[in-house]
């Protein structure tokens, strides 16, 4: 057990999860007062004691599975029992698989059912006497998301309206559950064959604040967008904070003499007007082309958080042209159809190509007047400009006139200047940072105080 | 001396006052008391945080004592302050009263200075730390890790009997390390649409079955919506109780549609809900 607990905390440290000595002491305590008989019991203690974040949370879960991999009732309940044969047809499994996604995802039939489907579709001959387990092979054979319509059918007397949208929603978290099953399910036989550390190694996705912005799948995206809010706030927040801490003004006469009544008219502690604060004003430029496009999606939700928390935001869009977004993205807006307005009206495109020189020319030109003394400036893209000229000299003078100014490039640092990248030429005159994920935008964040003081 | 003999009793203990626990809350809160440890709860607003603190309380019949932290919160106002008053009386009255103006006779107790030396069961809630200025979470380090707390003039206290911990966070800013790697952590999310249901009538007497079962998957469905703001179980608890004020026994689409303002306080997630899931 010890060997075991030893090498989980080890496999954990490896996926990025920061576990320190005293937290793998702590769950050996743990160890000692559960019942490690009962799987979840043991998970929740390794998770309480271990996981201190909730975005390692699914990678955790991963790596519990196949390090304490469930019992398996070895006499798998005997066919006659279970009311399908494993070996019909694929459609007769699929109408045994409709009636479990209607019921419990967590009951035993259920999982029983995945271990099946798995040993009889996911195997899948890897070379000359090897094989090796695939989880899309059995969802490719049964293909849940067909069964949508049918189930659909089968629940409701008429569709459409809100009924409707409960049941699709109810049953897609059905699929999404047998989907992760069949997953897990795979991995634990591939490591029964192969050792645990080479497919544990391969499992996981980096935890969501590491992922890389260019690289997200669309389910990611709507996580990362709950990322976002947090964000804005703790920037908004640490402003906040910075005036409190920062100078303060003159005597306040009246709160130093009423606290001094309390220690018979002597003035103990003094009282001061706190200062007035300075409003931070925010310029956002921010690429909205495709190559960047799950960036600027997010970026532009980045933009809507901060419209919320500051009161002066002006935000612009760019591809080869550059338009205000700022009417778009007002409080109280929804932000989805915001971005979609955006996209249609905003006049952003001309030839559909990035062009960053003619861009920051209309900009100074058009709009020079919105950058003054007081205003931070944060430019989002990656600095591809398609060979066009990069109009150095006007992104200069416009950085000149900002107090502050930051780029913010979601390429690996390594790719820069590749190609058509124009990254140092911009970054000789405006300081860049790499921000391909979350931690180092969090990074930037606290490094710098975009428009403080 | 243990809080709870085994995680099984901790379930049905919550739930003698309430509170429908799943196995992460039952595992966490269990081995918070027998290792020791403080519990850290993170997670969004309204799903019970506080609550499972004086549900920890009430099964335990421990005492309950509360730090509510906000911006600018103090060693002053969370662990002890000297009476000055008292102290400057005390000087006038008697020249020679330097020696024994800090002595027990002035000290103010505050939250957590009062947690430490209670001698019998205590739970202490130190709740939102989020909202709390960074300094704090240092002065709480000493009473996390040795459940003592040092004051200059008298010295170092320790816990006469240690109090059960339990920190809340809304995760409006990362917690230090230090603090977290002291505290068993428990994320709290929001619950499936079963445990919701059982909640709701747990907490709503009176309330039809079905129509619990109707509320905990409309809910649900919201969540998936993207909203600015969730709705909360709190949230669904009240809302349960305005239908059951209004009489109604179906949750059709009028009905949400009259009384969507109980769970969604924007108007732009009420718009967004109107729009996609069809009501009129």
């Amino acid at each position: 057990m010890i060997e075991r607990h030893v090498g989980f905390v080890a496999a954990l440290r490896e996926a990025g999860m920061p576990v320190s000595l005293a937290e793998g002491l702590d769950a050996a305590n743990a160890l000692m007062v559960i019942d490690l008989l009962d799987r979840e019991s043991l998970r929740e203690a390794y998770a309480a004691t271990l996981v201190k974040r909730p975005v390692h949370r699914p990678g955790f879960d991963v790596l519990f599975d196949l390090w304490f991999p469930p019992v398996l009732s070895s006499e798998m309940s005997a066919p006659e029992e279970a009311e399908y044969d494993p070996n019909s047809s694929a459609e007769q499994l699929r109408r045994v698989l409709q009636g479990l996604l209607l019921g419990d995802p967590d009951s035993p039939a259920f999982r029983e059912f995945v271990r099946a489907v798995v040993e009889r579709f996911g195997r899948v001959e890897a070379g000359p006497g090897r094989q090796s387990w695939f989880s899309y092979s059995v969802l490719r054979a049964l293909s849940p998301d067909t069964l949508i319509a049918r189930m659909l059918n089968q629940m409701l007397t008429e569709r459409g309206g809100l009924p409707e949208k409960m049941a699709r929603q109810q049953i897609s978290a059905n699929i999404r559950k047998f989907e992760e099953a069949v997953a897990s399910d795979v991995r634990r036989r591939i490591a029964e064959e192969s050792g645990i550390e080479r497919i544990a190694r391969s499992a996981l996705r980096p935890p969501i604040d590491r992922l890389d912005f260019l690289r997200v799948t669309k389910a990611e995206l709507a996580q990362l967008r709950r990322e976002v809010y947090p964000l804005a706030r703790r920037l908004a927040s640490r402003l906040t904070i910075k005036h409190k801490h920062g100078h303060r003004g003159r005597l306040d006469f009246r709160r130093t003499v009423r606290a001094s009544l309390s220690t018979g008219g002597v003035p103990l502690t003094t009282h001061l007007r706190p200062k007035r604060p300075h409003k931070p004003e925010l310029v956002i430029l921010c690429d909205a082309s495709d190559s960047v496009s799950s960036f600027s999606q997010f970026t532009l939700l980045l933009t809507f958080a901060l419209r919320e928390q500051f009161t002066k935001v002006r935000a612009f869009a760019f591809v080869d042209t550059v338009d205000e977004i700022t009417k778009y993205f007002a409080p109280g807006t929804d932000v989805l159809d915001a971005i979609t307005r955006m996209t249609k009206e905003a006049d952003i495109t001309r030839f559909g190509r990035t062009n960053y020189g003619n861009v920051f020319t209309r900009f100074a030109d058009r709009y020079g007047d919105a950058i003054g003394p007081k205003t931070s400036l944060l430019i989002l893209g990656d600095a591809r400009s398609n060979y066009q000229p990069p109009a150095v000299d006007t992104l200069k003078q416009l950085v000149a006139k900002a107090r502050h100014a930051y780029w913010l490039n979601p390429e690996p640092r390594p790719q820069w200047d590749t190609g058509d990248s124009v990254a140092t030429g911009y970054g000789a005159v405006i300081p860049m940072y790499e921000c391909r994920n979350i931690t180092q935008l969090a990074a930037f964040i606290e490094s710098t105080d975009v428009g403080a003081r | 001396m243990g809080w709870f003999g085994a995680p099984a009793e901790v379930g049905e203990r919550l739930r003698g006052v309430d509170y429908l626990a799943d196995e992460g809350i039952v595992t966490s809160v269990f081995l918070a008391g027998a290792l020791e440890k403080p519990l850290l709860v993170e997670g969004p607003a309204g799903v019970g945080k506080t609550q499972l603190a004086k549900a920890v309380a009430g099964a335990t019949g421990a005492e309950l004592v509360r730090l509510q932290c906000y911006e600018g919160l103090d060693e002053a106002r969370a662990l002890y302050e000297w009476n000055y008053k008292k102290q400057l009386l005390r000087i006038q009255a008697e020249d020679d009263a330097w020696e024994d103006i800090f002595s027990e006779e002035f000290l103010l107790e505050r939250p957590l200075l009062k947690a430490i030396r209670n001698d019998a069961p205590t739970v202490l809630l130190i709740d939102e730390i989020d909202k709390a200025d960074v300094e704090v979470e240092g002065l709480l380090l000493e009473i996390l890790s040795d459940y003592q707390v040092t004051i200059p003039e008298l010295g170092t206290i320790s816990a006469v009997r240690k109090p059960y911990v339990v920190l809340t966070s809304n995760a409006t800013r990362e917690l230090s390390e230090a603090l977290k790697r002291r505290c068993l952590y428990l994320h709290l999310g929001y619950p499936t649409p079963e445990r919701e249901r059982d909640i709701v009538l747990a907490q709503v007497p009176g309330l039809a079955g079905n129509l619990a079962e109707q509320l905990a998957r409309t809910v649900a469905t919201l969540r998936s919506l993207e909203l600015k703001k969730s709705p909360s179980i709190a949230e669904t608890i009240d809302w349960g109780r305005t239908l059951l004020a209004l009489g109604r026994a179906e949750l059709d689409e009028d009905t949400i549609g009259e009384t969507l303002g109980v769970v969604l306080k924007h108007h732009s997630d009420q718009a967004r809900a109107v729009k996609e899931l069809g009501l009129s």
